[in-house]
C-alpha cells in the first residue's frame, strides 16, 4: 500500500455484483467506496448464537446464496401476512461480534462484511488477510434511508419467530445499494488505523495540562490514544 | 374533581398527537440540526470527512423525499411532558400514560419503527417498543399555563455518554478533562454516530446530573446558551475544544464533530462534583406539539423544555 495518510487515499467507485468474487474483492483498496447489485443477509448476536453456540442447522445454504453479510437489523413493516417492507437499514457495531465472525467466513464462505465502526488491525490480519476478505463500513452511520432506498425487496426471513424482527436473518434483494467505505481491504489494511494515527497526534497536545481526576477508576483506559475495546 | 369549566383535554387526542408526533420525529429532522451539519459539510476542508459529512445532509434529504425514516435503529420511543399547572386530562395522568404506549404500539407498526424494546434479560420482544417502563415519560410543570406539552423522542445509542464523581479540586479542567475523555472514547470509529450535541450535567445526585446531560444534549436546540453567562462561555469553550480534538464524522481527521455543547446545573453535595456527558447523535428524532383546553394542536421542532420555572433557584 502506497497511501500513508487519509489525504492520499485514492477514494476510487465501484459497483460490485454478489456474490462479489475474489477478483472484484482483490481490487478494493481501504476509502474506497463501494454500492452492491444482488443479495445480502443480515445478522448480529441473535443468529451468530443460534448458529454458532447452540450449533442450529442454518436455515438455508448461506454459501451458496451470497458471501455478504450485513450488520444490522432493517426497519421493516409486514404490509400483508408474510409481506415485509424495509424502510430503513443501518448498522450495528461490529467488534462485538469477533467470537463469532470467523466461524461465519469460515463455515459459510462470508467474505464481504458490512458493519459500523470496523474491528481491531489484528483482527483484520489475523482472519480477513487469511481468508481474502474485505469490510465494508456504512457511512456516517446513519444514513438509513440511503441504504433503505437500495432495499428492492425482502427475499426472505429466517428464524423470526425463534429471534424476533430485530435479530432474525433477513435475506435482500439490493439494488446500487450504498454508499459503503472500504475499512478493511484483502491485505488486512486498515481505514481506521491510518485514520487513528493522525487524529492521535492532535488528542496528545489536547491533554497535556488537564491533571487526572482525583478518583480513579477500576478498569479505565488513561492513555486517550488507547481504544476502549 | 369537578372544574371550573368542565373541560379536559381528550385522551383520544392525546393518543392522536403521540402517534402524529412518533411520525413526525422518525422522518423530519428539525432545521437546527440539519443547517449545523450542512454549515460542517461546507465548511470540512478533508475529503474523507467531507465525503461523510455530505452523504448525512443527503441522507435527510432522502428521508424527506421518500418518507422513510432516516435511521434504522429508530432508538428508545419516550416522550418528555410539559405539562401546565392549571391543565386537565381526562382521565388523569393514568390515561396520559396508557395513550402514550398505545400511540407507542400502533406508530411501531405503521411507520414503521424498528422494535427495539426487549426484556433485559430474556430479550423477549413485544415487537411495539412498549414494555416495563418504556416508553419512559418525563415530566415537567409550567406555572400559569391551561395546556400540556409533548415531546417525542426516538432516542438512539448504545455509546457515547458517561458517568464521572468528579470533586470541586478537580475544578473545570476536571471537567475539560472529562469531556475529552468521553470524546476519546465514543467519536474514535464514530461510536456516537457525531456530529453529535452534546449535553453536560453538572452537580445535582448522579441521577440528577445524567438525567440533565440528556436533556441538555436533547432537548436544547443548536445554538442555545445557558442564561448563566459563565455557564455560557463553558459551552463556547467546550465547542472550541471538540473542533480542537479533531475528531470528525466516523473519527475521521476533520474540524471536529461538536455541533454544539450544552450545560445544565444542579446544586449539588458540598463534598463533590458529578458530572456527566451525554452525546446526542445527528439522527436527532424529535418533535413537540402543545395541545391547548380546547383542542387547538400546535406542532414545533424547538421543545422549549428549559423554561426558567425549570430551572429556578432557592425559593421565590
Amino acid at each position: 500500500m502506497s497511501e500513508k495518510n487519509t489525504s492520499d487515499l485514492l477514494m476510487d467507485e465501484h459497483l460490485l455484483e454478489t456474490s462479489v468474487s475474489r477478483e472484484a474483492l482483490d481490487k478494493l483498496r481501504i476509502g474506497d467506496i463501494v454500492r452492491l447489485n444482488g443479495v445480502i443477509f443480515t445478522g448480529r448476536i441473535g443468529l451468530y448464537k443460534k448458529l454458532f453456540d447452540e450449533e442450529a442447522e442454518p436455515p438455508v445454504d448461506i454459501a451458496a446464496l451470497t458471501n455478504v453479510t450485513f450488520h444490522c437489523s432493517p426497519a421493516v413493516g409486514e404490509k400483508a401476512p408474510g409481506e415485509w417492507e424495509v424502510s430503513a437499514v443501518t448498522a450495528t457495531a461490529s467488534f462485538r461480534f469477533e467470537k463469532h465472525l470467523p466461524l461465519l467466513m469460515e463455515r459459510h464462505g462470508v467474505r464481504c462484511v458490512i458493519g459500523k465502526g470496523g474491528m481491531s488491525p489484528e483482527f483484520y490480519r489475523d482472519h480477513f488477510k487469511r481468508l481474502g476478505g474485505v469490510f465494508l463500513n456504512t457511512v456516517g452511520y446513519g444514513i438509513g434511508a440511503q441504504y433503505g432506498r437500495g432495499v428492492q425487496r425482502v427475499e426472505a426471513v429466517h428464524w423470526l419467530k425463534e429471534l424476533g424482527i430485530a435479530q432474525a436473518m433477513w435475506v435482500l434483494r439490493v439494488k446500487n445499494f450504498g454508499p459503503f467505505l472500504v475499512e478493511c481491504d484483502t491485505e488486512g489494511n486498515s481505514l481506521y488505523e491510518m485514520a487513528m494515527k493522525e487524529t492521535n497526534e492532535n488528542l496528545k497536545g489536547l491533554y497535556a495540562d488537564l491533571p487526572l481526576p482525583t478518583l480513579k477508576r477500576m478498569g479505565e483506559v488513561h492513555n486517550p490514544e488507547d481504544e476502549v475495546f | 374533581m369537578p372544574t371550573a369549566t368542565g373541560a379536559f383535554i381528550g385522551a383520544d387526542l392525546i393518543r392522536e398527537v403521540a402517534f402524529e408526533l412518533n411520525r413526525r420525529a422518525a422522518i423530519h429532522i428539525p432545521g437546527d440540526v440539519r443547517q449545523s451539519v450542512r454549515g460542517m459539510a461546507e465548511r470540512e476542508t478533508e475529503r474523507l470527512s467531507k465525503f461523510v459529512l455530505l452523504e448525512i445532509v443527503n441522507n435527510y434529504e432522502v428521508a424527506d423525499e421518500d418518507l422513510r425514516p432516516m435511521c434504522a435503529d429508530t432508538g428508545l420511543p419516550r416522550f418528555y411532558a410539559k405539562v401546565g399547572n392549571e391543565a386537565r386530562l381526562e382521565g388523569g395522568f393514568v390515561a396520559f400514560e396508557r395513550s402514550i404506549r398505545e400511540a407507542t404500539a400502533r406508530a411501531t407498526t405503521e411507520i414503521p419503527l424498528r422494535p427495539n424494546r426487549v426484556h433485559p434479560i430474556t430479550r423477549y420482544d413485544y415487537n411495539n417498543n412498549v414494555g416495563i417502563h418504556a416508553p419512559s415519560v418525563d415530566y415537567s410543570w409550567e406555572p400559569g399555563a391551561d395546556w400540556v406539552e409533548m415531546t417525542a423522542f426516538h432516542k438512539g445509542g448504545l455509546f457515547g455518554g458517561d458517568y464521572r464523581m468528579l470533586f470541586p479540586g478537580d475544578g473545570i479542567d476536571g471537567i475539560r478533562r472529562f469531556y475529552l475523555d468521553v470524546i476519546s472514547e465514543f467519536f474514535k470509529r464514530g461510536l456516537s454516530c457525531q456530529p453529535a450535541i452534546v449535553g453536560i450535567g453538572i452537580g445535582g445526585t448522579k441521577d440528577t446530573c445524567v438525567k440533565l446531560a440528556k436533556e441538555a444534549a436533547c432537548l436544547r436546540v443548536v445554538g442555545d446558551r445557558n442564561p448563566d453567562p459563565q455557564i455560557a462561555d463553558l459551552e463556547d469553550e467546550l465547542v472550541e475544544l471538540g473542533k480542537r480534538s479533531t475528531l470528525g464524522a466516523m473519527g475521521f481527521k476533520g474540524e471536529g464533530a461538536v455541533m454544539d455543547a450544552h450545560i445544565e446545573v444542579a446544586y449539588t453535595h458540598t463534598g463533590g462534583m458529578p458530572v456527566s456527558i451525554h452525546h446526542q447523535c445527528f439522527a436527532l428524532r424529535r418533535s413537540t406539539a402543545r395541545i391547548h383546553l380546547d383542542g387547538e394542536v400546535e406542532y414545533r421542532e424547538d421543545p422549549r423544555w428549559f423554561t426558567d420555572y425549570y430551572r429556578r433557584d432557592s425559593v421565590s
